[in-house]
């Protein structure tokens, strides 16, 4: 983990151009929008090698659902441009990509993009509530634990993330799904609903949708935040751990401040500095993480969405899935770089 | 340790191991691997195919533990506790597999990388990033879905998506090796660039390659059983993943089958707890300044 911020840092102090050069904030943002440029391209050609070239014959593979004979076949193998040259292939596949022509779906007879773009906003809401709710808790626990870490509290919230970690995100949704939908014990059945998003047949006022929804949603995103937030724990952790021997803490201790305030007012912001970038870094496994918790649930997001593609498999379906999520983490890293710039006047100024 | 001459290795091999033993988390963690383990490779001994097959089985459906079935029955009426053993076997074997090709390949560019400093070794870094760009688990069941249902592409989706950590761990590693004055003099003895990145530097960096494959495998039998767990295992064969997949797709959710559920998932936490316990404690031992983390 050290050496990814290690790397960012190293990334941001540039070579030994000019100090004027070096601190424009546009060159800055050139050289980032660049690199996520590259990722992308990157990732695109990742994903043209593992759906276009890696089958050995997608007509093969579709006329499987309706019978063809050669000719068709060929019409086909030409409707689909697989008679060109491969880096033509690849160029058409690029400018299709951006403009958001992601292909057919197999299964469902309708275009990936409308598909995505239906199952979208219910992943955003998963992962964003999941997002929040486990990064303060992370936070909270990870400053606490640092500040006085070898204690019982610093112990306990290390085991505990140390297990949660290892836990398997399906199973443990598994898990509170039998507790709550089936009930075990004390606890009652049918305490939350057992997947999807609203209730179908649901008629009330607006106010009561929300209610629904957010009942759906307690489920699916607890389970994402015990998975988590344990990351954050550890972080969090580490880097209050890192500053502790600092002089100006000893410094801010002389002037007679309170424990809590030396911790809050000068341990604290230092400290979250790293832990912001690795928020952003972690995206790709709460991507990771939200393909499983949506397929337990059935929560209609592009997680469960891939679930469904990989039964047939829906390979234009799954290519988009794989380029939109991809896509999504990439800019999330450009961001928590742009905000890492923001927060850490050090950054700035080199 | 002179600084001239590479650093001698045996005695530093068994205080190492005096160190190592005296931590209960490691002993923990290598009681468990060994148990698992040894059930794992035991297993042929005493469970039979017809204990696996489901037109051969004699357990009722579903049925809850008994003296005879220790964790109750799955669908077909097999005993879930001999599944559970045999099951090991394929989750261990896939999660070595796939992280000794890992460490291998990250291993080898983390060397290069350190070693060649101009452009391959920025080519190589450039390349390490772009992958950490990329998610893992919707890449890994990209692979996973082209190459066909199988262990094999399982294990080689997980290799291929579980390198870059080990690269960029070496990479820095040889870079602090590199540094030091027993290079220089291989060097000036007219030690080549083969010989230097094989004779010197890996010996001085193969401990972290030890912590990164620990560590590593823990990670990668999480992703076996969650690709095995989407349906991208075969489903013949017996895992954990696969498991916890019928679990998921028969009766024993909605039916609150709690022992054919939980058995799958709490030896998966325990063996990937035993691997990160094990990797911790190799790197509280090569680098103190980690023990507080």
């Amino acid at each position: 983990m050290s050496d990814v911020l290690a790397a960012e840092l190293g990334a941001a102090r540039g070579g030994g151009a000019p100090r004027w050069y070096r601190s424009s904030f546009w060159t800055y943002l050139g050289g980032k929008l660049l690199g996520a440029t590259i990722s992308f391209l990157v990732m695109l050609v990742i994903g043209f090698t593992i759906f276009n070239v890696m089958p050995s014959d997608p007509v093969a593979m579709l006329a499987r659902q309706h019978p063809t004979d050669p000719a068709q076949k060929a019409a086909l193998r030409h409707q689909l441009g697989l008679d060109l040259p491969v880096w033509h292939r690849f160029l058409n596949f690029v400018g299709h990509t951006l403009q958001g022509k992601l292909g057919d779906s197999w299964q469902y007879h309708q275009s990936v993009a409308s598909l995505i773009g239906e199952r979208l906003w219910p992943t955003v809401l998963l992962i964003g509530s999941a997002t929040l709710i486990s990064v303060a808790l992370g936070l909270w626990l990870g400053i606490r634990a640092g500040w006085r870490h070898g204690s019982a509290f610093d112990r306990t919230a290390s085991g505990v993330s140390l297990v949660l970690w290892s836990v398997p995100t399906f199973w443990l949704g598994l898990i509170l799904l039998v507790l709550f939908t089936v009930g075990a014990g004390p606890i009652p059945s049918g305490l939350f609903p057992a997947g999807l998003m609203s209730t179908p047949g649901f008629s009330g006022s607006w106010l009561a949708h929300v209610g629904d929804t957010v009942h759906h949603l307690i489920l699916p995103c607890l389970t994402l935040v015990l998975v988590i937030f344990a990351q954050y724990v550890t972080i969090m952790r580490s880097s209050i751990i890192d500053e502790l021997g600092s002089p100006y803490l000893l410094t801010a201790r002389a002037k007679g401040l309170r424990d809590d305030d030396v911790r809050r007012r000068h341990a604290v912001p230092n400290a979250l500095l790293p832990s912001v970038t690795v928020i952003f870094l972690q995206l790709g496994t709460i991507v990771g993480g939200a393909i499983a918790v949506e397929t337990v649930y059935s929560w209609p997001g592009l997680g469960f969405l891939t679930f469904q593609a990989l039964q047939i498999p829906d390979l234009p379906l799954l290519e988009g899935t794989f380029i939109v999520l991809s896509a999504s983490v990439i800019v999330m890293n450009l961001i928590a770089d742009m905000l890492y710039r923001v927060l850490d006047p050090r950054v700035r100024q080199q | 340790m002179s600084a001239l001459t590479a650093p001698p290795r045996i005695g530093r091999a068994r205080r190492f191991a005096g160190q190592f033993f005296r931590m209960p988390t490691a002993i923990a963690g290598v009681a468990i691997l060994g148990v698992f383990t040894i059930a794992a490779l035991t297993a042929p001994l005493y469970i039979h195919s017809s204990d696996l097959d489901v037109t051969q089985a004699t357990g009722g459906q579903l049925a809850p533990p008994s003296r005879h079935y220790p964790l109750g029955t799955d669908q077909p009426g097999r005993s879930v506790l001999l599944l559970l053993i045999w099951g090991a076997r394929a989750s261990l074997a896939i999660g070595v597999i796939a992280t000794l090709l890992a460490v291998v390949l990250g291993s080898a560019i983390g060397l290069l990388a350190g070693h060649y400093q101009r452009w391959l070794g920025r080519g190589l870094m450039h390349l390490t990033d772009w992958f950490i760009a990329v998610p893992s688990l919707p890449l890994a069941i990209s692979l996973a879905a082209v190459l066909g249902q199988g262990a094999t592409s399982i294990t080689i989706a997980i290799a291929i998506t579980s390198w870059t950590a080990t690269a960029r761990l070496i990479r820095a590693q040889t870079l602090t090796v590199e540094a030091r004055p027993f290079i220089e003099r291989a060097r000036a003895l007219g030690a080549g660039n083969v010989q230097i990145m094989v004779r010197h530097v890996l010996p001085n960096v193969a401990p972290l390659i030890l912590v990164s494959t620990t560590l590593t495998v823990a990670g990668a039998i999480l992703a076996e059983t969650t690709l095995t767990f989407l349906g991208l295992g075969n489903p013949t064969e017996v895992s954990w993943g696969t498991m916890i997949n019928e679990a998921y797709t028969g009766s024993a959710v909605s039916r609150g089958a709690w022992w054919y559920l939980l058995p799958p998932g709490i030896a998966i936490v325990v063996v990937v707890l035993g691997f990160t316990m094990t990797g911790r404690a190799i790197e509280h031992i090569l680098d103190p300044r980690m023990a507080t983390r």
